[in-house]
């Protein structure tokens, strides 16, 4: 005999539910849309006879009530009618449109598809009951399902009570809404729990009891760190029997900084984050700063309205601080195709749709991207409102390119004790350049004035009666015209010195001259094979007295070894020109500053080449002059020539900021040379990250739409569309200036925006319950569910603003209220009533994640590096990753503790993950992930059973249960057993286990004793107890690894 | 939907359930309402076989992927006009609007050097690098119009595998096992295996389950050694060892089931269970020397050798074993000239391709697997009618009028579809675009290609996106 579903739905029921028999199967099958089981004859529906009456003739009962048109209405509409009959005007039929009054209560030529209070002349209602095949709505060729019987009967009530329209629920302002009254007082810890309990006692339904002390623990701690309890947590914990146990430990927890690691992570597949730049050739780039920054964010608990504000804009903030730069990497996650032969500008466009696309996902919970091509069929986002939220974005300097940077080097974030440039110096270095640059015009104005006097732009003189010497005893050719040739054999390292006496009363400058020589190599001044050179030094002494150079330049650079590094007085640097770089062949020359002129007129002076690097690189042919007066212009002769040019031809001092001349300026201005490379010195020890950040260029790009969504296609009648938001939301401050991502940012998180908090919370709630309130946590718009707990949605939505949109209270709302609290043990009754447990009577048990997965094995084997922040790192994945894209990354397995720190540390190539995340179900992060799927699958049981990391994992835990209980006694054997479970799984073991524990040790140990080869490998070390002996409680610890309840919060 | 149409929904479907003779258990029962909350159609096993829409004339998927895009020039399409105009510029008409990779503007017409010759009854014309397809054309479907949207290679290797020019939407592979499940119970549904000198541009993007749940994903084997990460026990852990270990989680992951009623456990517990049996019959899968000589020799594969012909022969052993869909990836046919060009390197590939795609279609022919069996070949695009400006002779990448061929599956054998012309620039008869193709192929697996869809961010995905028609000329 059939059961009837639990009579108490009609409790929950508004409105009159009258109903046929084929009517269950049509709302069933209209309610299943993409299952292709459903359509099966088998699952056929008309088989529940019976089934129907039961659910449908409840609703007499309850009496009538008013149909709610957002409740009930339209959903019917939406997924039948709307896809033609709604917003996109482009693919209206008909001209009818059914999403507003106004469009369905149209004269339509003396009939009307709504007709407010008869339904039985009201066309909508004809046409979906109709038997005729070209008159029946929705029509056939649409393969929508047609509404069911039941739910013509509620449009018909809603007809006739007047066919009221709302708007859509999660567009309305978020309400203040008082916690209801509820009848289990004593069941309520704080106010979310009143709305989970009305609904519960409306249904007669008991919230299960708390969760047991150690469930809750390590609940707790995966929910808010997402690592679990040590074992001397647990001891605390458990020890503690004051009545705010439990809430001083969730302050504690929120106040560990491994929550912003664990949260961050949530944040960081919404941002989708990576350290590689995706499609084909998907190379590698430093994002871990932006990382770092969400971390310690969320960890200090940023407001979230700031949070926001900084991520979308922090760059146009006024007086912007470098982590507010920092902040704004998040919108430069978008992809970079570095394929030879892409288009950048639509490469460019796909990064502005991802940046539209992902704004619209993660504040507002809408599905933009439908409104990309044409309008949104179900939500009130035209095409051209879509292309007014891209001209927000469509100005920034980025050209599928790297674009805008910022260097950041680790320390800046969190500390970084190993760090040889600490972020302070790094810091003043950055500040000497800005500080050089920005008192540089002044400075600019007087180098001008001299230059239009100047008659000649430089003035090298060579000296007279040179002579040369070299330290090895190799003897240097003094040629006619004062060059000096170095014979290449002799010793591998050698300081060339050359003596003079000026004639010139001072000397300001030296130049020294790169000379290639046939006798040695026609390209290139280097006596090494491949023409290269490596001058360590270069010194001169004036009558016995170092004399140093205070600053260099050249006419070719390379970043990697400028010429500062040869008056840098550090042997391990040198000056060189990359001899792959072409333009490295032929003369080449370098200018040395002195700080102020000397005196040199008859003067011994001595300049000094110091070859102290490498073998066999030293300048085989070179001459040295001196200039009396700086000169004015800098080595690079087109440089030099066109300012000289224009330093003729402008009136004096006309134009000093013509970029010609502030370019020539810039190579020649002490200061600025001087702090440049001092920097390129720390950069090149320090090697910062060139963090990709968001730049506006300073004139915004115009916006055309896209036909279609084709970049290819701009609708060029229509003309500029000016940056603005989606009119069914409350509308942007009015500003006078043009907008930009800095208003949109406001605008995302000003308090009259219902969306923000609403999506907000949701997406919190869902990590704790599995599930949102609204189920559909990346659909707020009309295709997605309605909340289970509307009330509570906007409570915690209003709390969460008034509160200072502090995440940190919001989480510790939630994670103290009895509601969370709960067992999540099944229940009988409940499966009756509620299988999905929508009514949340109790918790549910949770996959954790990919990366706890591994996180919480490396606490529980004790081998975890819980080290804060800095670049990704590298631990041990199979063999074989890489044997499936086009260029294998360089993944050197990291060393020490780098290979166990967090997975949220691991480096990420988009093109080929760690198969740890892949196979867990982490998606690729090419677009926003605002949740992950969760799925089980072989691939998932064998990385967890079989990879080296996890291995690893169990022989640590195995010799560290040994240690910590040292002894072969069958007690100790116990305590052992003991510790493996608390340490793992957070609870000891049970009567049953603890035997089966034993036996599986005792078979082990008598297997393994037979193949003691096998025993060793299986161990990893025959420290402590012995190969056989550890090998057993290896595979103890594996099988611990293995369990369910190990990845399961419970 | 509301709370309360989400309650009664759920609600509903289990007394149906429960009562209808379904046979679904309790936790299966609890595993397709959960799997439903989530948005996924098939319950319990992921994997369970489950039955198309209509029946399907394939039964199964062999996709032979040739990376960088084949010449059609050189290969399938004999163009003596082009051969008259060799040297000559292209004609402005057919080259305004077009867009390429790499062409700089000066570049001119570029008559193929390979002679042709018509094979079999269908008369279907293959170049001289084509011998051993010569002997199987008449059991062959030629397309030689086929269009797609985009010239560079990851974005069209993504187009013609997802429907997309982006990474991030499922590939063909993962919508196949979507819908279908797998027939093997300890292979994976949708395998993957790799030739030449290196991996696909956009790598593993390219079978991802995308937002499907992860088991539709497409697994790698590699052809030698291990053919699945993880597949090998750790160090010193025999096969005794691991069932011990495994055995022992078992009753763990039992005894919590009894405590928490979580049907989820069941569904691990299975995983696990599938994971120990994979262990076994992967390895004995890779054994290609327990094929005949003669077998062996058709294919050109070597045992313990990774080739493109011995990745041939395990497509059949997998397919033989009930695995959905095979796709092979052989690298590399991108001959540009230069690096890459027309004459060596592409004789090279021929050589390493012709002889085993044949002996596939040849062996399945003979073993009555062609029948329910797809096998597709081609590119994601082609190459132009003009050469480029390098050292040596090769063609930029081209999105109209390239070939590619199925056979098997219910697909028409020896039927030549579409034409360009007589410059090879476009299509001229029977365009078939890459989401022509999709839907035809979900067509002959027995699925509507509106209908097969999945909804993710609030839109229901499908593998044509909006496009797409199915080519009923082709179909048996």
């Amino acid at each position: 005999m059939r059961t009837p579903p639990d009579p108490r739905w009609r409790l929950l029921f508004s409105g009159a539910r009258p109903g046929g028999r084929s009517a269950v199967g049509r709302f069933f099958e209209a309610l299943t849309p993409n299952l292709h089981l459903a359509r099966r004859p088998s699952f056929s529906p008309w088989a529940a006879a019976g089934l129907s009456v039961a659910l449908f003739t409840t609703g007499a009962e309850a009496g009538p009530q008013r149909i709610g048109f957002n409740e009930k209405i339209r959903p019917i509409l939406s997924n039948a009618c709307f896809q033609c009959h709604g917003p996109d005007e482009k693919k209206r039929e008909a001209d009818l449109r059914l999403d507003t009054f106004e469009g369905a209560t149209r004269d339509l030529g003396g009939y009307k598809a709504v007709l407010p209070g008869k339904p039985d002349q009201s066309a909508l209602i004809e046409r979906m009951i109709s038997h005729d095949k070209d008159e029946v709505m929705p029509p056939p060729k649409s393969k929508k399902p047609r509404p069911t019987e039941a739910q013509i009967q509620v449009l018909k009530q809603w007809i006739s009570e007047g066919a009221q329209y709302e708007g859509h629920w999660s567009f309305q302002p978020v309400r203040k809404v008082e916690p209801p009254a509820v009848r289990s007082e004593a069941s309520v810890r704080n106010p979310v729990d009143r709305f989970i309990l009305a609904k519960l006692d409306a249904l007669k339904i008991k919230p299960s009891p708390e969760a047991d002390k150690a469930t809750l623990l390590r609940r707790v701690h995966l929910d808010l760190t997402g690592l679990p309890p040590t074992p001397q947590e647990q001891e605390q914990f458990l020890k503690d029997t004051s009545a705010d146990a439990y809430e001083r430990l969730v302050d504690r927890l929120l106040a560990s900084p491994h929550y912003g690691e664990r949260w961050a992570r949530h944040w960081l597949d919404q941002a989708r984050y990576a350290d590689s730049d995706g499609y084909s050739i998907d190379g590698a780039r430093p994002m871990w700063p932006y990382r770092d920054w969400v971390i310690r964010a969320l960890n200090e608990d940023m407001p979230f309205d700031q949070f926001t504000r900084e991520q979308i804009a922090g760059d146009l903030l006024p007086n912007a601080t470098r982590s507010q730069k920092i902040a704004s990497a998040f919108h430069r996650n978008t992809m970079i195709n570095a394929e030879g032969g892409s288009d950048p500008e639509q490469f460019r466009n796909e990064s502005v749709v991802d940046r539209v696309n992902t704004t619209g996902a993660v504040w507002l919970g809408l599905t933009l991207g439908c409104a990309q091509c044409h309008t949104h069929k179900y939500d009130p986002i035209s095409h051209r409102e879509y292309f007014k939220l891209f001209a927000f974005f469509n100005s920034s300097t980025d050209v599928n390119s790297v674009g805008e940077t910022l260097p950041v080097v680790p320390g800046e974030i969190f500390p970084a004790p190993s760090a040889k440039v600490s972020p302070a110096q790094y810091a003043a270095g950055l500040r000497k350049v800005a500080d050089a640059q920005s008192t540089a015009s002044q400075r600019r104005a007087e180098w001008l004035k001299k230059l239009e006097a100047a008659s000649e732009p430089t003035r090298w003189q060579a000296p007279k009666a040179v002579s040369a010497t070299a330290k090895s005893g190799r003897q240097p050719r003094v040629l006619e015209d004062g060059a000096v040739v170095v014979p290449s054999a002799g010793a591998p390292q050698d300081v060339v010195e050359i003596h003079f006496t000026p004639d010139q009363a001072k000397a300001s400058a030296f130049r020294l001259r790169l000379l290639p020589d046939s006798s040695f190599n026609a390209q290139y001044a280097g006596t090494a094979q491949d023409g290269s050179f490596a001058l360590t030094e270069i010194e001169l002494t004036v009558d016995g007295n170092v004399q140093p150079f205070a600053w260099a330049v050249s006419d070719l650079n390379d970043p990697k070894n400028p010429v500062s590094t040869a008056i840098d007085r550090d042997p391990q640097t040198a000056w060189q020109l990359d001899p792959k770089r072409a333009e490295s062949k032929g003369l080449h020359e370098a200018w040395f500053f002195l700080k102020e002129p000397l005196a040199v007129e008859g003067k011994r002076c001595v300049v000094r080449l110091r070859h102290e690097s490498g073998k066999n690189r030293l300048i085989g042919k070179f001459a040295v002059e001196v200039a009396d007066e700086a000169p004015l212009l800098p080595p690079e002769p087109k440089v030099a020539q066109e300012a000289w040019k224009l330093s003729r031809q402008t009136k004096p001092g006309t134009n000093p900021n013509h970029p010609a001349l502030v370019a020539a300026f810039k190579k020649m201005d002490a200061p600025q040379v001087i702090a440049e490379a001092e920097l390129g010195r720390l950069s090149a020890i320090a090697q910062p990250a060139q963090l990709l950040i968001m730049k506006d260029l300073p004139k915004p790009r115009p916006t055309l739409l896209h036909l279609r969504g084709d970049f290819l296609n701009p609708d060029k009648t229509l003309g500029p569309l000016q940056p603005d938001t989606l009119a069914v939301l409350p509308p942007m401050a009015p500003s006078d200036q043009p907008r930009t991502r800095l208003d949109l940012a406001k605008w995302l998180v000003d308090p009259r925006n219902p969306l923000t908090p609403r999506v907000t919370v949701n997406r919190v709630w869902m990590r704790y319950f599995g599930k949102g309130l609204v189920e559909t946590e990346n659909d707020f718009g009309t295709q997605g569910t309605a909340p289970t707990h509307p009330e509570l949605l906007d409570w915690l939505s209003s709390e969460l603003v008034s509160g200072g949109w502090s995440l940190k209270k919001l989480h510790r709302t939630i994670v103290t209220s009895a509601t969370y609290r709960q067992s999540s043990t099944a229940r009988k009754d409940l499966r009756e009533i509620d299988p999905l447990n929508l009514l949340l009577a109790r918790q549910n048990r949770i996959r954790v994640d990919a990366e706890i997965i591994r996180d919480s094995a490396l606490v529980s084997s004790g081998l975890i590096d819980a080290t804060l922040g800095g670049p990704p790192v590298f631990p041990p994945q199979p063999e074989g990753v890489f044997a499936f894209t086009q260029a294998a990354k360089p993944w050197v397995v990291s060393t020490g503790g780098a290979r166990f720190r967090r997975a949220l540390y691991t480096h990420f190539y988009r093109s080929a993950q760690h198969p740890l995340t892949s196979t867990f179900d982490a998606p690729n992060f090419s677009t926003t992930c605002t949740r992950r799927l969760s799925s089980n699958t072989p691939l998932q049981a064998l990385m967890t059973a079989n990879d080296e990391a996890f291995m690893e994992m169990a022989q640590a835990a195995a010799q560290g249960l040994w240690k910590k209980v040292p002894g072969t006694s069958k007690a100790e054997d116990a305590e052992r057993i003991k510790q493996g479970f608390v340490s793992f799984l957070c609870r000891p073991p049970s009567d049953q286990e603890l035997r089966r524990s034993q036996q599986f040790l005792g078979a082990r140990r008598k297997a393994l004793a037979e193949s003691p080869q096998d025993a060793a490998l299986i161990a990893g070390t025959s420290a402590g107890p012995g190969p056989v002996e550890l090998a057993a409680w290896t595979e103890f610890t594996r099988a611990l690894i293995n369990t369910d309840e190990r990845i399961t919060r419970e | 939907m509301d709370l309360e149409k989400q309650l009664l929904l759920a609600s509903t479907r289990r007394h149906f359930f429960a009562q209808t003779g379904f046979g679904l258990g309790a936790v299966a029962l609890q595993q397709l309402l959960a799997d439903e909350a989530r948005g996924a159609a098939p319950a319990g096993n992921p994997m369970a076989v489950r039955q198309p829409h209509f029946p399907g004339k394939a039964k199964r998927v062999i996709y032979l992927f040739m990376a960088g895009g084949p010449s059609q020039f050189e290969l399938f399409a004999d163009k003596p006009k082009l051969r008259e105009l060799d040297g000559q510029a292209p004609p402005p008409s057919l080259m305004q609007g077009k867009r390429f990779a790499f062409l700089k503007g000066n570049e001119k017409l570029l008559g193929s050097r390979r002679k042709f010759q018509k094979y079999g009854q269908c008369g279907m014309e293959l170049s001289e690098l084509l011998p051993h397809t010569g002997k199987v054309v008449d059991d062959v479907c030629w397309i030689r119009s086929m269009a797609t949207d985009v010239f560079n290679h990851g974005p069209a290797k993504l187009f013609i595998n997802t429907g997309f020019q982006a990474p991030g939407r499922p590939s063909l592979g993962a919508w196949a096992t979507y819908g279908l499940g797998s027939e093997s119970k300890n292979l994976p549904g949708f395998v993957v295996l790799q030739s030449g000198p290196r991996g696909p541009r956009a790598g593993s993007t390219l079978w991802s389950n995308g937002f499907l749940p992860s088991s539709y994903q497409g697994v790698p084997f590699r052809s030698s050694g291990d053919a699945i990460l993880n597949l090998r026990n750790p160090k010193g852990v025999s096969a005794e060892e691991q069932r011990a270990v495994f055995d022992f989680v078992h009753e763990l992951n039992q005894e919590r089931l009894n405590q928490t009623g979580d049907p989820e456990i069941q569904t691990r517990i299975n995983a696990l269970e599938m994971a120990y049996q994979m262990q076994s019959s992967a390895p004995e899968l890779m054994e290609l020397s327990q094929e005949s000589e003669s077998t062996l020799a058709k294919y050109g594969a070597t045992p313990g050798k990774g080739s493109f012909a011995n990745n041939c022969l395990l497509a059949r052993r997998l397919v033989e074993r009930g695995v959905r869909f095979v796709q092979l990836y052989h690298t590399n046919w991108d001959h540009h000239g230069g690096g890459e060009n027309l004459e060596t390197d592409l004789e090279k590939v021929c050589r390493e391709v012709d002889q085993a795609s044949a002996a596939l279609v040849a062996d399945l022919k003979e073993r009555g697997l062609l029948e329910d069996t797809l096998v597709i070949w081609g590119g994601e695009f082609g190459r132009t009618p003009m050469g480029e400006v390098r050292g040596t002779i090769g063609r930029d990448h081209h999105v109209d009028g390239f070939t590619l061929w199925m056979a098997g599956g219910g697909v028409k054998p020896g039927l030549i579809y579409g034409q360009t012309d007589e410059l090879g620039f476009g299509t001229t008869e029977n365009k078939v675009h890459v989401h022509d193709l999709q839907a035809t192929v979900l067509h002959l697996l027995g699925f509507d290609h509106e209908r097969l869809t999945y909804r993710f961010q609030g839109r229901d995905f499908r593998l044509t996106d909006v496009h797409g028609r199915v080519i009923k000329d082709i179909l048996v």
